[in-house]
């Protein structure tokens, strides 16, 4: 795009020029998100380990497998995209649609399994320090769970747009980079929330 | 570089594009600017009113709770819809033009950014109209002051104070994503991190600090709105919360939140200081990196604040070394400014006499700031007027004098006008002296023990309390003449040429006001480091052919 570019629509140009910065600006997005996570992080530990009673009366505890279960399924989407661009990168779009499709249902049986155990539980979000972190961190998450599913479903659709997928897209490297985060910030909260039970 | 590059016959673009939803970042910048300084009268009027209270010891202008809602605002309307919208101002100003390119890097998320600015202002001054008036928990809205909600309204002051801070942070998330990427990725052949104006330095330094310590507040603020419309208790200790925890993370951002502030006006005195000296900037190098170690220390001072709030033994003396830390970037800055002005040949110009004024104050603020960091002192004096007049030097006295010296200085060039001098030394003298006059007086209030964010005080009280309320009418006097000025000069004031100032830097071998995409094709090459006065070696690559093109150019102009 060297000389043919229609000068009367100055605006649109001007906008559009700089499409390449994308992938750096959502990095830097992504290390300020980190920040609102690591705030949530540290104030849940500090009121667990200030906590009195941590638990609600009637509460035992959490109960761990099914979580187990929901992670396994969280952390092998970050293989599955990972394959999927892979497969971009050789340019197969079938293979990229294909991995790309299975992690997006990787990602919606989270989310579902998010669901079944919300509706399962004794507390509730004001029940004291210990349910409201609970839900705040783990409802927090799953909005991320549900921003990247979109955000794969919004990739999923452009790629069937003829020749928008001839070079690297940083749409797809984006969307990546931030199942990768998501996934990370969710075997943190996996440790914090289940493993560290105290009673 | 030829003559094309600056048509002559481009017609005049239309005024109502500062109304509309443009992606060009000088407009937004101007945008931002003018829309700060509305929001400047306003909370300058709150700022009368406080100081037309405490006037009299007795409280009799406003009800007590009215009083309340009014500092609260006062901060708030000041903090998050004046300065941080009129420094993003200055960013899309200059960030573009003095890295050499066309614009920000994401136009669009830099006019959804400015645009959100309005729509929380909006936000915030409805709180005035509902039933029972807006915040009254301070601007730092702590618990649990701030999670009462005695009328019960799912709309209520509070929520309303919370909304528009939530909004505020996305916007300047977005605006410092812009930024960073703009630095990082834009800069002309050439330009490498040590060929780098200053104020690109400290713009970087700063928004890094939002992007790392906004989120904190955020998260914060999300938990108290939470607490306050939700029915959680993350701050209430009677579900086993913890009020402390909300200061750590208001504080977290609030503290580096200052240095977000007071680094780009760091930037525009460097700028500033060898222009009118004409000599370089002491110690370049130095003043760049100092601002990046401001950055590394400001993020872990925050406890300071909270001295008197309960925090473990360890972390007041951990605190206080680390906040008298900081003293010593900003002493690297402070000396490399009188390194520049030292034998220089001063021309006391407008903005030059604004930036000496705030260097002065900015000094007198960060001897006070040595004392509050001092635990003995802070214990005594916390929440007293002593920190409120401390706060005050350094935002008015140094950070909206810096800015002030920053808006006289890039007028010509972004209006193509020239603001007028004699009104512009009124305007400082009066903000100079009644800065003073109102800031002054505070600290004897607070060595003497007067709390700060009363309506009512001890008669004994009464001496400086008038002065300071005498300073602050001097205040709201001198925006007077900067008004009539700035409207004035943008209407008919003469034609300012591409460098009326004789300065160096990338914006001034742009016309005045520059093309919309700025140098375009054409960035120039940079070959050396910025403030070469009196070295004689160009900036950039065919400097005089650029200059000569410049001149033929307003000359064409005038000669029509």
């Amino acid at each position: 795009m060297t000389s043919a570019y229609p000068a009367p629509d100055a605006e649109s140009q001007h906008a559009e020029a700089h499409e390449k910065h994308n992938l750096t600006g959502f990095i830097i997005f992504l290390c300020s998100e980190s920040v609102i996570f690591l705030a949530f992080f540290s104030g849940y530990a500090l009121l667990k380990t200030s906590a009195l009673d941590w638990l609600p009366p009637g509460v035992e505890g959490l109960e761990w497998r099914m979580p187990l279960i929901n992670s396994v399924v969280l952390v092998s989407s970050s293989g599955t995209i990972y394959l999927a661009e892979r497969a971009m990168a050789r340019g197969s779009l079938w293979g990229f649609r294909a991995f790309w499709l299975l992690t997006m249902a990787l990602g919606g049986y989270f989310l579902y399994g998010q669901a079944v155990e919300w509706s399962s539980l004794q507390f509730g979000f004001t029940s004291g320090t210990f349910g409201g972190t609970f839900y705040l961190l783990t409802g927090f998450h799953g909005l991320h769970v549900a921003t990247g599913v979109g955000l794969m479903t919004l990739m999923l659709i452009k790629s069937f747009i003829p020749g928008n997928y001839s070079g690297g897209e940083q749409g797809v490297q984006a969307t990546s980079l931030f199942w990768h985060f998501v996934d990370v910030i969710w075997i943190i909260l996996f440790v914090l929330i289940y493993v560290w039970q105290r009673s | 570089m030829t003559l094309a590059t600056f048509p002559a016959s481009e017609p005049k673009p239309s005024w109502t594009r500062y109304f509309s939803f443009n992606t060009d970042a000088k407009v937004i910048g101007i945008q931002y600017i003018v829309l700060a300084f509305f929001f400047f009268l306003i909370g300058g009027l709150l700022a009368m009113i406080i100081r037309g209270e405490l006037i009299t010891p007795e409280a009799d202008l406003v009800d007590r709770t009215v009083y309340n809602g009014i500092y609260t605002m006062h901060g708030t309307v000041m903090l998050f819809l004046f300065i941080f919208p009129v420094l993003n101002g200055l960013n899309n100003l200059l960030i573009p033009t003095m890295i050499g390119a066309p614009d920000m890097a994401f136009p669009r998320l830099n006019a959804v950014a400015f645009w959100l600015v309005p729509i929380f202002g909006v936000l915030l001054m409805s709180s005035f109209f509902v039933p029972g008036g807006p915040a009254y928990s301070g601007w730092w809205s702590y618990p649990p002051v701030s999670i009462q909600n005695p009328l019960g309204h799912l709309i209520s002051g509070q929520g309303l104070w919370l909304t528009a801070v939530a909004l505020s942070g996305v916007s300047s998330i977005m605006g410092a994503v812009n930024f960073v990427t703009t630095i990082i990725r834009m800069r002309a052949p050439g330009m490498g991190w040590f060929r780098m104006p200053v104020f690109c330095w400290t713009a970087l330094a700063a928004q890094s600090l939002q992007l790392i310590g906004l989120p904190s507040l955020t998260g914060g603020a999300i938990m108290l709105l939470m607490d306050l419309v939700a029915g959680t208790t993350f701050y209430d200790p009677a579900g086993g919360g913890d009020p402390v925890l909300y200061q750590h993370f208001f504080w977290f951002y609030s503290h580096p939140a200052v240095y977000v502030i007071i680094l780009p006006v760091f930037g525009v005195f460097s700028e500033l200081f060898p222009v009118y000296a004409r000599k370089p900037l002491f110690g370049y190098v130095y003043v760049a990196l100092a601002s990046f170690i401001i950055v590394g220390l400001g993020l872990i001072v925050w406890v300071h604040h909270m001295f008197p709030s309960g925090v473990a033994e360890w972390m007041r003396n951990l605190f206080m070394f680390t906040t008298m830390l900081i003293a010593v970037p900003t002493g690297v800055k402070v000396f490399a400014w009188l390194g520049t002005l030292w034998r220089g040949k001063l021309r006391l110009t407008t903005p030059m006499l604004f930036c000496l004024g705030g260097l002065f104050n900015f000094v007198f603020a960060g001897i006070t700031g040595i004392m509050l960091a001092t635990v003995p002192i802070d214990l005594h004096v916390s929440n007293t007027y002593f920190v409120v007049g401390h706060f005050h030097y350094v935002i008015y006295g140094a950070a909206v004098m810096g800015i002030f010296a920053a808006i006289y200085h890039w007028f010509p060039k972004f209006i193509g006008r020239m603001p007028y001098e004699g009104l512009g030394k009124l305007h400082f003298l009066l903000t100079f002296v009644g800065a003073n006059l109102n800031f002054l007086p505070m600290h004897p209030l607070g060595l003497m023990g007067m709390p700060r964010r009363v309506s009512s005080y001890d008669p004994e009280f009464a001496f400086w309390n008038v002065l300071a309320s005498l300073g602050a009418f001097l205040l709201g006097v001198s925006i007077i003449p900067f008004l009539l000025n700035m409207v004035s000069a943008w209407v008919r004031g003469p034609k300012a040429t591409h460098n009326p100032w004789n300065a160096i830097g990338l914006e001034w071998l742009l016309p005045s006001p520059p093309a919309e995409d700025n140098f375009g094709e054409h960035v120039p090459v940079v070959i050396s480091r910025p403030y070469g006065y009196g070295l004689g070696q160009p900036l950039v690559e065919h400097q005089a052919e650029i200059e000569q093109a410049l001149t033929l150019a307003e000359q064409q102009e005038t000669a029509r």
